[in-house]
């Protein structure tokens, strides 16, 4: 949309028959594939009559299990989203030399560096981990749901609501031009009279009660819901990582949703929080986004430590080395991570004891961090390694992240950071630690858990060729922004006038092009997988000699996970139980408590986007109708006396007396 | 003895990859982060090393341990010790705590010294290592200002100014006061000094100084908006007499920046030739930094006086008027020694109704008006 005046319909508000970028052929050609692609698959939904058991196996599902598996899926859909701006931008910087101006004008390729670290961090990673921590926790700490399952299918529909706002900004309107975290003034309705900034600030507002409501979810979870004899210091690792992100998300994202809320009224009403004039100011924003926007990389990254201690120990056969010390570290990293924010903006004038101790802070960070990496080492000393597809990862991920770190702790040092600080460098930086920590730590722990989730592994051939052109490819992508931010280029630059940069553009380019193929090959890997499901069955709900309860279940687990609630003794609660010939219970089975599917969460989402859309459009009678809907609902729901059920005895006995069977079998 | 046929062929064959190779090698050579012709470029070069080397003492025997642990330990090697429960060692505890520890205190004191010593605000004192900078020389004051998409540099020792070309004399230290008009920017030349944020109502500082002669890039490093790409600059470090000359060409150049002059730059312009001014109307610089360029409208240090003041006086008898801040300044609005007569500094009400003030400072008459035109109407 071009700055110029818009008159507001009072049905149609801003929007009108220009607001759809039908003049940028790119984004036409993209709907029309979007458009096809959407009809096929409605279509082949209705043939195959999949409407109802979507509906009623998924989208209204409050088992914890399955609303784990729809994060992921989501986080792959948006990943291919956020991959694609990732190209486009490769290709675009790999072209635009000598006076070119590449295929991309400033208007779209602004839109697309934003949305592609909003997509990553927002609707990519953070769907991952908490779809992780969905499906993972309640299995490990021997519960049968999450505390309010309610709660937890509304959240995952609220991430969903917060993609579907973003993607619609795709074809209706534009996104915003103002990078990821959207710095003001730049942001305020000065400099960003359009849409773009308020599709972001709903996107991210209606994600954000998604993502903060499962924080306080699995909190509860894991404080309230754990086994008999699982004391605090004998959780799994990974269910420590999880409550210690959740507490990062619990206290980091509210400052997120005021930040956003202060734009917002900066924006919509005409404040002055973060204006240049009238005592407004930016830095204030920028404060309160990294505030939120350091710990929200520990949220990140903090779960998948968990999951790469899980996979060291298991893949070792070995009992993990310094289990106290990485609790410890864990925690640490946790309270850290609060006091570093600075060191996202030394370059904006602080003094420099102000510097120093936010450098140093940072550097703190790496005490814990490295204390981690040599309890991994350690697990990995005197063990037997078996180099399945997670343990891969997991080495690819150690020595990939100490590089990171490296560079990282390089980037805290503020004189350094001065010359490094906004370079390609940094690029290539948090693209290490985020690739070669989160992403490869999700790929490790989809390859771990797939069997728990589906009850067959997934192909090992595609999953090494996916391996192999991720990891490479990584290190191809981003070794040139490395030396590139060391010749002082800076990051999100359209053209260039320097020719000797092409070279640098063009192998990292390729280097994309080795993450499109790993991306491709791990798609062909879930496809090949599906169709040798027989032969990759596991009827032992074990597959990896695990060590935690939720390889005592069957693959899949049954909807209610543990006929009997098992009593821990030990850290490694599965493997103690094998170790002492614990004896899995065959009679006696009673009816289990199970809460009930319901409606309300998506109906909720929906309203919550549809208010999201009004207020982006300035459609104020949808606002008004959507919000008082939205509390309509909302009341409606809490009159809903029918939130559970009881699994009758005999149903147990026949799931658990099929399992005994399949066991039997196996042995 | 002539090579042989084969030989010759690897090395037709090998000719492309030699020549990706001298690229590469040319490419290295570019590395102005790492060989830059600033003293303090030079010195955040040193500190980077430093800070390298001290993590490449416990990063390299630790990507050598992942690889020596992962093969000695793999499954199919029986022969290696296997310990399934050897899960804690209090000495290794100890180890792995401890040698982190050591570096980052040694990390620790590298960077508190070096960022204090190389703190932006803090005026240059050696224009190489052990020559100090002679008692009488003063700086070359350059007054920075990032417009939408170009910069501008006012040369008030001189009295001149120029748009997207910068230059200083080598060996004289160099102190920028730095502003933009309408978003955030960072002003940075890689060869001179690491860069600092050029922000909108504030005003940031940086010492450095140039060593060499030379023809360096400079630009904008923080993205603000559609012209961001363009917004590049020459920065010459000259001899005195080449300097003396440059001086004289821009003073021959002719045109007045003037007040309406500079309105009229601060426009929104992309990829903008180089511009000279031989005059520039006083005080334009704080003018822009204070949002009041446009005649008639209130400086924001004026007005958050009055407010002060206003605070103040209702508050006397509590609280009594409210003190700065003091030690060294983080950028605040309108941060500046030299008071200014203001229209605002009577006790008016301009500042309590917004009469004559501009709602919103905005770069031009058209975003202006678009931001008028996109307030919700309720």
């Amino acid at each position: 949309m071009s700055p110029q005046f818009v008159p507001i319909s009072p049905i149609f508000g801003r929007f009108t028959i220009a607001s759809l970028p039908l003049q940028e052929p790119i984004v036409v050609g993209t709907f029309c594939a979007v458009a096809l692609g959407g009809i096929a698959l409605v279509a082949a939904l209705t043939w195959f009559k999949l409407w109802g058991y979507l509906w009623k196996e998924w989208f209204t599902s409050v088992d914890h299990k399955k609303i784990g598996v729809m994060y992921m899926v989501l986080g792959l859909v948006m990943l291919l989203r956020g991959f694609s701006d990732a190209i486009m931008m490769r290709a675009q910087q790999a072209i635009a030399f000598h006076g070119s101006e590449g295929y991309l004008n400033a208007h779209h390729y602004d839109q697309v560096f934003t949305a592609h670290g909003v997509i990553m961090i927002f609707f990519v990673a953070m769907p991952f981990v908490t779809g992780l921590m969905n499906f993972v926790v309640p299995l490990q700490i021997g519960a049968r749901d999450v505390s309010f399952p309610f709660l937890n299918n509304f959240s995952f529909w609220m991430t969903a609501g917060g993609a579907v706002i973003v993607m619609m900004s795709l074809f209706v309107g534009e996104f915003a031009r103002t990078g990821w975290l959207a710095y003001p003034p730049l942001s305020g309705v000065a400099y960003s009279p359009g849409v773009g900034v308020d599709y972001y600030i709903w996107a991210l507002q209606v994600a954000g009660v998604g993502t903060l409501l499962s924080g306080v979810n699995l909190i509860a979870t894991i404080v309230k819901l754990r086994a008999p004899g699982m004391t605090l210091m004998r959780m799994p690792i990974f269910t420590w990582t999880a409550l210690c992100t959740n507490i990062l998300i619990v206290a980091a994202f509210p400052v997120l949703t005021a930040v956003l809320a202060l734009l917002s009224l900066d924006r919509y009403v005409g404040t002055d929080f973060f204006t240049n004039t009238l005592g407004g100011n930016p830095m204030m924003y920028v404060n309160l986004i990294w505030i939120w926007g350091h710990p929200e990389v520990y949220i990140l990254i903090l779960p998948l430590f968990g999951v790469f201690s899980e996979v060291t120990s298991t893949f070792s056969g070995k009992r993990l080395f310094g289990y106290s010390s990485m609790v410890y570290a864990t925690v640490v990293i946790t309270i850290l991570s609060y006091l570093v924010w600075l060191h996202h903006f030394f370059t904006m004038g602080s003094g420099a004891s102000v510097n120093s101790f936010f450098g140093i802070t940072t550097m703190v960070i790496s005490i814990p961090t490295g204390a981690k990496l040599f309890n991994w080492l350690f697990t990995m000393y005197r063990g037997r390694i078996r180099f399945d597809l997670p343990m891969l990862w997991t080495v690819a991920f150690m020595v990939t992240f100490v590089i990171g770190g490296m560079t990282g702790v390089m980037l805290a040092v503020p004189p350094a950071d001065f010359v490094l600080h906004n370079s390609l460098f940094l690029i290539a930086h948090f693209h290490n630690v985020i690739i070669g920590g989160v992403v490869f730590g999700v790929f490790a722990a989809i390859n771990f858990w797939f069997p728990k989730a589906f009850g067959f592994r997934l192909d090992p051939f595609w999953g090494k060729i996916s391996f192999v052109c991720w990891v490479s490819g990584f290190w191809v992508a981003f070794t040139p922004l490395y030396i590139m931010g060391l010749m002082g280029v800076t990051r999100r630059l359209r053209t260039f006038d320097d020719p000797s940069l092409q070279i640098w553009f063009i192998i990292a380019a390729f280097g994309a092009v080795l993450i499109a193929i790993g991306i491709g090959a791990l798609l062909i890997q879930i496809a090949v997988s599906i169709l040798n499901r027989d032969k990759l069955r596991d009827t032992t709900g074990d597959p990896w000699h695990g060590r935690t309860l939720e390889w005592s279940t069957s693959s899949p687990p049954p909807e209610y996970n543990f006929a009997f609630t098992p009593i821990v003794h030990d850290t490694d609660a599965w493997w103690d139980m094998q170790e002492r010939g614990a004896v899995r219970p065959t009679s006696g089975f009673k009816a289990i408590h199970m809460p009930r599917s319901t409606w309300a969460g998506i109906v909720l989402a929906g309203l919550s986007v549809a208010l999201g859309v009004a207020m982006i459009w300035y459609v104020w009678w949808l606002a008004i109708a959507s919000f008082v809907a939205l509390l309509g609902v909302a009341i409606f729901h809490t009159f809903n006396y029918k939130r559970d059920y009881h699994i009758p005895a005999e149903d147990v006995t026949r799931v658990e007396n099929e399992r005994t069977r399949q066991l039997a079998a196996e042995a | 003895m002539p090579e042989s046929a084969s030989t010759l062929r690897v090395r037709t064959m090998m000719r492309p990859f030699m020549i990706l190779a001298t690229s590469l090698l040319l490419g290295g050579c570019n590395m102005v982060v790492l060989n830059p012709a600033g003293d303090v470029a030079a010195q955040q070069r040193d500190l980077l090393i430093i800070a390298t080397v001290l993590m490449l003492l416990i990063i390299v025997p630790v990507i050598a341990m992942i690889a020596l642990f992962a093969w000695r330990y793999r499954a199919s090697n029986t022969d290696a010790n296997y310990q399934p429960n050897w899960d804690h060692s209090t000495q290794l505890e100890l180890l792995i705590w401890s040698a982190p520890l050591l570096i980052i205190i040694c990390l620790g004191a590298v960077t508190w010294v070096g960022t204090h010593l190389l703190d932006p605000y803090r005026p240059i004192e050696r224009t190489v290592a052990g020559k100090p900078v002679a008692p009488g020389v003063k700086p070359l004051e350059v007054e920075v200002v990032a417009l939408d998409w170009k910069w501008l540099f006012i040369y008030p020792e001189y009295g001149f100014a120029t748009v997207n070309e910068l230059a200083a004399p080598v060996d004289r230290p160099i102190a920028f006061k730095i502003t933009a008009s309408s978003v955030m920017n960072a002003f940075y030349v890689p060869a001179l000094a690491g860069m600092i944020y050029a922000m909108p109502s504030m005003e940031t500082r940086l010492h450095a100084v140039i060593n060499k002669p030379g023809d360096y890039t400079g630009m904008s490093a923080n993205y603000s908006g559609a012209g961001f790409s363009g917004m590049h600059f020459h920065f010459y470090g000259m001899t005195d007499k080449d300097f003396a000359g440059w001086v004289a060409r821009n003073k021959a150049a002719g045109g007045t920046l003037d007040r309406a002059a500079y309105l009229q730059l601060e426009r929104p312009s992309e990829h903008v030739p180089v511009q000279r001014f031989a005059a520039v109307e006083p005080g334009l610089f704080r003018a822009a930094v204070n949002f009041c360029v446009k005649p008639g409208s209130v400086c924001t240090d004026a007005m958050m006086r009055t407010d002060a003041a206003r605070d103040s006086q209702s508050n006397a008898n509590e609280h009594g008027p409210m003190p700065m801040p003091g030690g060294h300044p983080m950028p605040m609005p309108g941060h500046s020694p030299v008071p200014q007569p203001s229209p605002a500094a009577k006790p008016d009400t301009a500042g309590l109704t917004g009469a004559d003030l501009p709602r919103r400072a905005a770069p031009s008459a058209g975003v202006a008006l678009a931001a008028t035109a996109s307030q919700p109407r309720l």
